[in-house]
């Protein structure tokens, strides 16, 4: 486990020093999630004192009480077990597992009985809960600290995957997951944590199941959530020098998926390029491929292209340059794609 | 709720009628499976109904149940209807969870019976997270979780126990000993002789073993192990000491196990055994056969019930996957 990592001194709710980071934001989203219904919990390892690793849950215990915001024993499967025990009976957990390869010792709770109670009980339980899992790569901290376990969540029925790539998104999503009486995986892109956004909070709501068009285009759709939004926002920028116009669509919602809006994208643009850090055999893109190619086989001028981590586990750092999707990478695809 | 180990006889009876008909049930099951009306697998408790009917009995009615795959006794002990458990193990309409359960996932919210899970040991953290809600909420409630001596030996056992010790919750840990994890006697597979007992003093918790062959032992200790939890004290780890009478599940014939073992234990039947002390101490013989006939006929009409309710409609299958139905988007 890495040290703790600082972030800004205070939760911000303006545009002082330039914007709010997305940990910002959601520590802003719990802290008014907690005021707004007091049936709002939340805890695991190190989150009440000391704030969390990542601080989202700074200063939360000490507004709130340590009946609200509290440290957890090192015990995944307690932790999502309790929260499970909890949400059956009225209150709202919201649990941060500290990483995302920390999620695995959970899983049995998560996928067995977390996701399936409501449809056990004849729809009786609602099961309220949502997991906060830090994931992702670009820190430096290979396996286990930087993995993209969305695939596995977002392949069980009876959980919601959702994961925001701006601070505005990380606010409202976390507000919508947080009301949401079904259990909410909430994936955090953990090298975006400190990038700021110039937006006052609270942000506007979102919902869950719905997909943002970040930028329009007429050539090529790209199709990225969480860590690779930006880095396809930076390859359409690039792209205009090659006299392409991209589209960038930030899927954000993987279960459920908005296949509406992804689908219109493609049929208009008829060249799809789909981005994830997850490696490539059976990850998200192959959904999102599958998807168009449903949807828009008619329209389609080119292979959907897929640009992602490789089949291999996540790497150190002097490999992660290579490892993660670029915006080179990106725009390779889309020259390949424009090729047909 | 009954503090007092010298139970009166209204609550003998009561324990009697829960065992009798947790075994008639039980074996009527058991018949079911053999004609192929119950498909699938199933796990009974016969021989272990003393640990169910001693703690249905002690427990408040807003008190909760976890059980695992082997948990039809728990859910009679809680008075799910017997016809509504009946048609889950054939898969009817008329099940607990109109047949999308099955014999190892029955649950009824409103009897408090708050699932079977049949991944070994999971529930334990589940029911640590009902007492945290007990326990913020102040409602006095008590989660009872029951589990094989097998889940002794699983991380989410051990996880539960330290949580709910440092977090004193009302939580009662049954682990029903009956020697063996399958088809592997615990001893073989455990480092202590004692799976549940011995790890007590790990979580700061009193080692409790008692004869879970015993009704009347086991009520005086769930008795006591609730005030407890119910009294802001903390969690308890109770060992009872039982054999399964039959298999593991339906397929296992039980060889395995040597025959004076199989012996000494039968001799041991709750349900023979709470029968003669009835009679011992006084009770007539024509009591006792009343609540058995009453009990006999309720399991044929449970059985009638449940044998002549159609087949569930097949687009349950899609229903309660999430809080807005289904799951038609993907489907
Ligand atoms: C995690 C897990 N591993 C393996 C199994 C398969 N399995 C089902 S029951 C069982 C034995 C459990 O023994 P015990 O806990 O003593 O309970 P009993 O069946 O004796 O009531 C096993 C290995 C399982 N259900 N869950
Ligand atoms: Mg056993």
């Amino acid at each position: 486990m890495s040290a703790p990592v600082r972030l800004a001194e205070s939760p911000s709710t303006g545009t002082a020093r330039g914007g709010v980071s997305l940990a910002e934001a959601l520590n802003r989203a719990l802290a008014d999630a907690m005021a707004a219904d007091e049936r709002v919990v939340v805890y695991g390892e190190d989150v009440g004192k000391l704030g969390g690793v990542f601080r989202v849950t700074d200063g939360l215990a000490e507004r709130f009480g340590e009946q609200r915001c509290f440290d957890s024993p090192l015990a995944e499967s307690g932790i999502v077990g309790t929260a499970i025990g909890m949400a059956m009976f009225g209150l709202r957990p919201v649990v941060e597992l500290q990483f995302d390869g920390f999620s695995y010792p959970a899983f049995n709770q998560v996928v067995s009985h977390l996701a399936k109670l409501r449809y056990r009980s004849q729809g009786r339980l609602d099961l309220p809960v949502v997991i906060r899992i830090p994931y992702g790569g670009g820190i430096g901290s290979v396996e286990h600290h930087s993995e993209s376990p969305e695939v596995y969540y977002a392949h069980t029925a009876g959980l919601k995957v959702v994961t925001p790539s701006t601070p505005s998104d990380a606010y409202a999503l976390l507000r919508a997951a947080i009301d949401c009486p079904d259990p909410v995986v909430f994936l955090e892109p953990k090298r975006r944590y400190w990038e700021r956004e110039d937006v006052t909070l609270p942000s506007p709501a979102v919902a869950l199941g719905s997909a943002a068009v970040r930028r329009e285009g007429r050539d090529v759709t790209v199709l990225a959530y969480g860590p690779t939004v930006p880095v396809a926002l930076a390859a359409a920028e690039e792209a205009v020098g090659e006299g392409w116009s991209v589209e960038v669509v930030d899927v954000r919602s993987l279960s459920p998926l908005d296949e509406e809006t992804i689908v219109a994208s493609a049929r208009r643009t008829g060249r799809v390029v789909v981005v994830q850090e997850a490696p490539r055999l059976a990850g998200y893109g192959a959904e999102l491929a599958a998807v168009v190619g449903e949807g828009a086989f008619g329209w389609l001028e080119a292979p959907v292209q897929r640009v992602t981590g490789f089949d291999t586990p996540y790497p150190p750092a002097r490999f992660e340059g290579w490892y993660l999707p670029d915006a080179d990478r990106v725009l390779d695809a889309i020259a390949v794609a424009m090729a047909y | 709720m009954r503090t007092d180990p010298s139970v009166g006889l209204e609550t003998r009876l009561a324990l009697y009628e829960t065992m009798y008909r947790i075994r008639t049930f039980e074996k009527r099951a058991y018949d079911l499976f053999l004609s192929g009306l119950v498909k699938g697998t199933s796990h009974l408790s016969l021989g272990q109904e003393a640990i169910a009917a001693g703690f249905g009995e002690a427990m408040r009615e807003d008190d909760w149940s976890f059980a695992t795959y082997r948990g039809h006794a728990h859910a009679l002990a809680r008075r799910v209807p017997m016809a509504a458990i009946m048609g889950e193990l054939m898969g009817r309409a008329c099940g607990l969870m109109a047949g999308k359960g099955g014999s190892m996932h029955l649950t009824s919210v409103e009897h408090h019976m708050m699932g079977s899970y049949a991944i070994v040991g999971a529930h334990l953290p589940i029911a640590a997270g009902a007492a945290l809600t007990a326990q913020q909420l102040g409602t006095g409630q008590v989660a009872v979780c029951f589990f094989g001596d097998g889940a002794t030996n699983i991380g989410a056992f051990h996880e539960a126990l330290n949580l709910a010790a440092v977090w004193r919750l009302p939580v009662v840990f049954v682990c029903e000993n009956n020697l063996y994890m399958e088809y592997t006697p615990i001893a073989a597979v455990t480092a202590v002789p004692r799976p549940a007992a011995d790890r007590a003093s790990a979580y700061g918790l009193e080692p409790i073993v008692v004869d879970g062959n015993d009704a009347d032992v086991v009520l005086e200790t769930a008795a006591r192990v609730l005030d407890r939890a119910r009294s802001g004290e903390g969690p308890s780890l109770v060992e009872a000491l039982t054999y399964r009478h039959g298999g593991h599940s339906r397929a296992d014939p039980g060889k395995y196990r040597p025959d004076d073992e199989v012996a000494t234990w039968l001799a041991r039947d709750p349900v023979l055994r709470y029968r003669e002390r009835l009679l011992d101490g006084g009770l007539e013989a024509g009591v006792i056969e009343g609540v058995e006939r009453a009990v006999d006929d309720a399991v044929a009409e449970a059985t009638e019930a449940a044998r002549s309710s159609p087949p569930p409609d097949p687009d349950l299958l899609y229903r309660d996957v999430f809080a807005d139905g289904g799951a038609s988007w993907r489907n």
